[in-house]
């Protein structure tokens, strides 16, 4: 009899083409995801050593980080630099035969964003790209990590990548979430608990009912921010929600292929008795809405707390380290969370810029106003969203509010366009990162869910979501 | 891949935890398509101020510091984001060896890439290492795996045979996998028979 093995082993024996004696494997990667910026070099060094791709029919690309979002974007890029690194994925994409999503069609948008939407991530895949948000891919059961250039460039040569096996780590997370507690709070609250290194090393599987209960949205968004707990990926079982969300997508398979392959995929969880690594078990019902106070995806409280102060704290590095954010994020010590006035609010991303969180996000803004100190900025995850969210009259609620509606990008999220935060400006974002100069030089960045960034939008400051509701 | 065997040279100190890619390159200068000329960046915001004049109290900036060859960081270095930009502007500005008690996963593979040595050591170890940093050279032997820290003491070191093997022989890696092509080859035939809504 076989030993019980856990899902990531399923997925790393299933596609283990070769092993060398000392474990490192060669695994095949069945979708290659590629974007303006990570590419250019991985090109360069093919036509450098005369090297041509593997195959084309794996590898998709789209621009996003360099996308600007307003509506001019298609007749004008200002920055050379950006115009450049996107004629450059085009020129590649044409050159080496890949399929190119082009910036004016409406299946455009973030790479992590339109995977899904098209379909083409699906349960038991290997799935790469040069962005370790990949991370995203794994709600669908899918073993999705992110690399840099030289293994871009490596999949492209050879459609697989040379990788020692990483050790399992169980999150399970027992009972409901509380009522206005969302999938961000859940992996913030997580992040929190195991900290930014707390899955180095390791593949997380996520188990428990607070994530069977979650949408797919909600499942991408909690594996979208595993590489903020330190692990390369994350996974979720694939389960009837998962099939349901892919059947008819353009890329899903047809007819006799769809039956055969949800049965494969029914096939694709944890034995009973597989051994983890590592675990962490937390319960759900003592989560509610979180929100960063510092500069590093850790530093996540509750909003019901207040600032850390660094002399409650014995161990030096740590005291130095919470000092040194305080002193970016121009806060005090000691200062609740509920109140801290924000000068932007950012609805989009990778990790919250599907359509469900822009329905969370405009039920809150309904019938009420920004603050008039605030500007606030939703930048749909893809085309295909943006549609559908105009379908549904999101737009016109936004805009009666006073907040803009933008075209498909990664935006502020990291500033690669043009929407950054000015030295000293404060955000409240649904994003994944808020190390110093992440959204623009001297900007301060505050994590937390669509639902909790548009309250803090209405009131002007981070406040609970649950109270503004309520009112 | 240029060859790693023995390195000597300065060692910079930067005791800071959780050191993430957005700061070793900030995102401004991940629009070039090249892999060189990134050095001038590396650690831009902390190395210049607004005016972009040399910050001075950064390390970098200081006399011998400024011809590091290795850097001995705090732990969880390079975490965050997968940016091969933030070791071609590490290996530009001149560095080969990174000591730390612990690396990000994607940025410590991604050094490998590039002929950059990773190496792990105790919280202990990487201190007292630290406290030796004092501009003088040290030396890492690869072929005998020990860090010589400038009083002479050895601190011993490990790495998985294979990286150990690359770096030493400076070998492409696209060329040791393409030696596999009819493996994965076979592999594709079978994985198409198995599950053919994978191919078009």
């Amino acid at each position: 009899m076989t030993q019980p093995r856990t899902l990531y082993d399923k997925l790393w024996d299933s596609h283990a083409v070769h092993q060398d004696d000392d474990g490192a494997t060669l695994i095949y990667i069945d979708l290659h995801l590629t974007h303006e910026v990570t590419t250019p070099q991985a090109y360069e060094g093919l036509r450098m050593s005369n090297r041509r791709m593997h195959r084309t029919d794996k590898t998709i690309a789209v621009p996003d980080h360099n996308v600007p979002s307003t509506p001019d974007r298609l007749e004008k890029i200002e920055d050379p630099e950006s115009r450049l690194q996107l004629e450059t994925l085009k020129q590649n994409s044409e050159d080496f035969g890949v399929e190119y999503i082009p910036m004016d069609d409406i299946r455009q948008g973030i790479v992590h964003i339109i995977g899904p939407e098209q379909g083409l991530t699906q349960p038991g895949k290997t799935i790469v790209c040069g962005d370790s948000h990949t991370a995203t891919h794994g709600a669908f059961g899918a073993l999705a990590f992110g690399i840099g250039t030289s293994d871009v460039e490596h999949t492209l040569a050879t459609q697989t990548l040379s990788m020692q096996k990483s050790k399992n780590m169980l999150v399970r997370v027992d009972g409901k979430l509380p009522v206005g507690t969302t999938s961000k709070d859940l992996i913030l609250a997580i992040i929190g608990r195991i900290g930014t290194a707390g899955g180095t090393g390791h593949v997380i599987e996520y188990q428990g009912e607070a994530f069977t209960d979650l949408s797919m949205e909600g499942r991408m968004t909690v594996c979208n921010m595993t590489i903020e707990g330190g692990a390369r990926a994350g996974l979720i079982a694939p389960d009837e929600k998962t099939f349901e969300y892919l059947k008819g997508k353009p890329r899903s398979p047809k007819s006799n292929a769809w039956e055969a392959a949800v049965e494969f995929w029914k096939t694709l969880k944890t034995d009973d008795g597989a051994k983890f690594d590592k675990e962490v078990i937390i319960k759900a019902d003592e989560i509610i809405p979180h929100v960063t106070w510092g500069t590093s995806p850790e530093d996540v409280l509750p909003i019901t707390g207040v600032v850390p102060n660094p002399d409650n704290f014995d161990d030096p590095n740590k005291k130095a380290g919470i000092s040194r954010s305080l002193e970016y994020m121009g806060l005090e010590a000691d200062t609740a969370l509920d109140g801290i006035s924000v000068d932007k609010v950012f609805i989009g991303s990778c990790t919250n810029g599907r359509i469900e969180d822009l329905r969370a996000a405009a039920a809150v803004v309904e019938g009420r106003k920004v603050a008039n100190t605030v500007q606030m900025l939703v930048v749909p995850g893809s085309g295909l969203v943006k549609h559908q969210a105009e379908e549904e009259g999101l737009d016109e609620i936004f805009l009666a509010a006073g907040a803009e509606w933008r075209e498909p990008s990664c935006s502020m999220c990291l500033g690669m366009n043009p929407d950054i935060l000015q030295p000293g400006e404060r955000c409240a974002s649904t994003s994944n990162r808020n190390f110093e100069g992440r959204q623009g030089r001297g900007g301060r960045t505050h994590l937390l869910s669509p639902e909790m960034a548009a309250a803090a939008a209405v009131t002007g400051h981070l406040t609970d979501v649950r109270k503004v509701v309520s009112q | 891949m240029e060859k790693f065997s023995v390195l000597t040279g300065v060692a910079a100190p930067m005791p800071m935890v959780n050191v993430d890619t957005d700061m070793i390159m900030p995102k401004q200068f991940l629009k070039t398509i090249k892999r060189t000329g990134l050095g001038v960046s590396v650690f831009y915001d902390m190395r210049y101020d607004e005016t972009e004049a040399e910050r001075p109290e950064f390390i970098l900036n200081q006399g011998a510091y400024r011809n590091s060859k290795i850097l001995i960081a705090g732990r969880n270095f390079g975490c965050g984001s997968s940016r091969e930009h933030a070791p071609w502007g590490l290996l530009d500005f001149g560095f080969r060896c990174m000591i730390a008690p612990s690396f990000a996963d994607i940025f410590y593979n991604n050094c490998f890439k590039n002929g950059i040595l990773c190496i792990t050591l105790s919280e202990e170890q990487v201190e007292a290492l630290t406290a030796q940093a004092d501009g003088s050279d040290f030396t890492v032997d690869l072929e005998k795996m020990e860090i010589t820290a400038p009083d002479g003491s050895v601190t011993p070191f490990d790495l998985d045979p294979t990286r150990r093997h690359n770096m030493l022989n400076g070998l492409d890696d696209i060329a040791l996998t393409l030696e596999h092509l009819d493996k994965i080859k076979a592999f594709e035939a079978k994985q198409q028979a198995e599950q053919p809504w994978l191919y078009k």
